[in-house]
């Protein structure tokens, strides 16, 4: 009956890959890798855990069924899976991807007592007035004054950066990382200047232009001539 | 059919009752039919800066409540002919007595009666706030050149931006001291207006004959050699369409001027 495999094993010089393959039904894929991990010598051998890599090609598996196999393939061997690649991906999950790297453009006031949030990058072409809060899950640009609060990367990236036209911030975040202005702030803030956490965990506010070397990555754009 | 202005600031004491009281009065010598309402409920003094107070009869929640009709609670203003009517708030009632929807129905109501509804606003941005706002098509922020003011200002800019029925605010500026924006001790006109990006419709300088003014119950414009009384009429003009420039201040420069000038679209 089953002419051919499908679970495929392989081991690589960076560790096992687990092959499933994507026709077969889920229950037929259990049986076959819990039958084919019993058999398995070439495990066996070696007492250690291994951490093992999971490819399952066009099928998708909710959250349920992932665990299941996680499950199945822990129990039966000392193997550890560290990761389970799929191709196909749930509209949620593309959506959320979307906007995660997107740019998201305004322009307006940001006034006292409104909060915008995005989760990608900001772009707002307009002032952030004091009492007024600017989040974005990654990067924010802002061409005209910050005297509010800005918080970039707000869900934990700490590699985002704040880059303002003119930088008067009461209160500038980075990740879980939080820098105040000094009570007496006479000056009338600093023009083209960016934000960012450095080596040693403190916000740094410099010049734009040194961003191209801190956040090379910040380059979305490649070619040109 | 009229349009109703709503005169708004957030934070209290800046002048707002002043300011409704004022342009509602230029208007009216303008030879327009107004109508100003206090909603101020609790806290009612428009009456008072009108001199108006002993012939209050109904209220405005009398009004709502349906204890009068409309014309029964409007106090008019004999010094104006037919020109100049005042809807007076309740001084006892609970704040609470009056929903948006029925202040809307309100001034929808007026409005085909009068050129313009003038409403004063109270301090805050709770319900009193929602029911002032409610009706209006334009609104008036009033600050003074005080941090505190200009960041309640912004938040009630904040605020009205968001009412789709009410057109982008125009500011007037208060109680400006001129020596002491000229020394920086104050913000001054521009500073104000470049953070709150709205357009200036108006300033008008402290003068003490404005307080006189209100305690004798006669609103400053209606005496035309002040200051701020030509300020107030200038306001007037300038919502009824004329392009008036701004008063000179003494502590403008040449380049102040002619950027104010081109938030009127004057060149
Ligand atoms: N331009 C002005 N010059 C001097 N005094 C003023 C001026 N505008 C308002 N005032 C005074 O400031 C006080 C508060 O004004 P009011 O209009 O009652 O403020 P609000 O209605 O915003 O609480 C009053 O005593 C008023 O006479
Ligand atoms: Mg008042």
């Amino acid at each position: 009956m089953n002419k051919t495999q499908n679970v495929t094993i392989k081991g690589t010089k960076d560790g096992l890959t687990l092959h499933l393959d994507d026709t077969c039904s889920f229950d037929e894929l259990k049986k076959e890798l819990d039958r084919k991990l019993s058999n398995s010598s070439r495990v066996q051998e070696e007492d250690k855990l291994l951490t093992v890599k999971v490819t399952v090609g066009n099928r998708y598996l909710d959250a349920k069924q992932q665990e299941e196999l996680k499950d199945l393939i822990r129990r039966k061997r000392n193997l550890i899976v560290e990761d389970i690649e799929t191709n196909v991906l749930t509209r949620e999950e593309v959506q959320q991807l979307k906007s995660e790297n997107e740019v998201v453009s305004m322009a307006r006031v940001i006034r006292s007592g409104q909060v915008i949030e995005v989760e990608g990058d900001l772009l707002l072409i307009g002032d952030v007035n004091p009492g007024g809060t600017v989040k974005a899950g990654g990067n924010i640009f802002i061409m005209g004054t910050l005297k509010g609060i800005a918080h970039a990367g707000c869900n934990g990236n700490a590699e985002a950066v704040i880059a303002a036209s003119v930088m008067k911030p009461s209160q500038l975040r980075i990740s879980e990382f939080i820098s105040r202005s000094p009570d007496q702030n006479e000056d009338d803030g600093r023009i083209m200047e960016c934000a960012y956490v450095s080596g040693d965990s403190q916000i740094i506010v410099d010049r734009l232009q040194v961003l191209m070397n801190k956040r090379p990555n910040l380059a979305r754009f490649e070619g040109g001539r | 059919m009229g349009e109703a202005i709503v005169i708004t600031s957030g934070k209290g004491g800046v002048g707002k009752t002043t300011t409704s009281a004022n342009i509602g009065t230029a208007l009216a010598l303008q030879g327009k039919r107004v109508c100003l309402i206090d909603t101020d409920i609790g806290l009612r003094n428009l009456d008072v800066v009108m001199g108006l107070e002993n012939r209050i009869i109904y209220d405005l929640v009398d009004v709502i409540q349906g204890r009068c009709k409309i014309h029964q609670a409007l106090v008019k203003d004999k010094r104006f002919d037919d020109k100049l009517y005042l809807l007076p708030a309740a001084q006892t009632t609970d704040k609470n007595a009056v929903e948006p929807e029925q202040m809307k129905k309100l001034v929808d109501e007026l409005k085909q009666d009068y050129d313009y509804i003038i409403i004063d606003c109270p301090a805050g941005i709770e319900q009193g706030y929602k029911n002032a706002v409610a009706g209006a098509d334009k609104a008036i922020v009033v600050t003074t050149p005080e941090v505190s003011a200009v960041r309640d200002a912004d938040r009630i800019i904040g605020l009205i931006e968001k009412e789709e029925h009410v057109e982008s605010p125009k500011l007037v500026i208060n109680r400006i001291r001129s020596h002491m924006m000229k020394n920086g001790d104050m913000l001054d006109v521009d500073e104000i207006t470049t953070h709150l990006s709205i357009d200036l419709i108006g300033i008008v300088a402290d003068d003490d004959e404005v307080i006189r003014a209100s305690n004798h119950g006669e609103p400053i414009v209606m005496n035309p050699n002040s200051k701020a009384s030509i300020a107030y009429r200038n306001i007037a003009r300038r919502i009824l369409g004329e392009s008036v420039p701004l008063q000179q201040l003494d502590t403008q420069d040449k380049g102040m001027f002619s950027k104010i000038k081109r938030f009127f679209g004057v060149r």
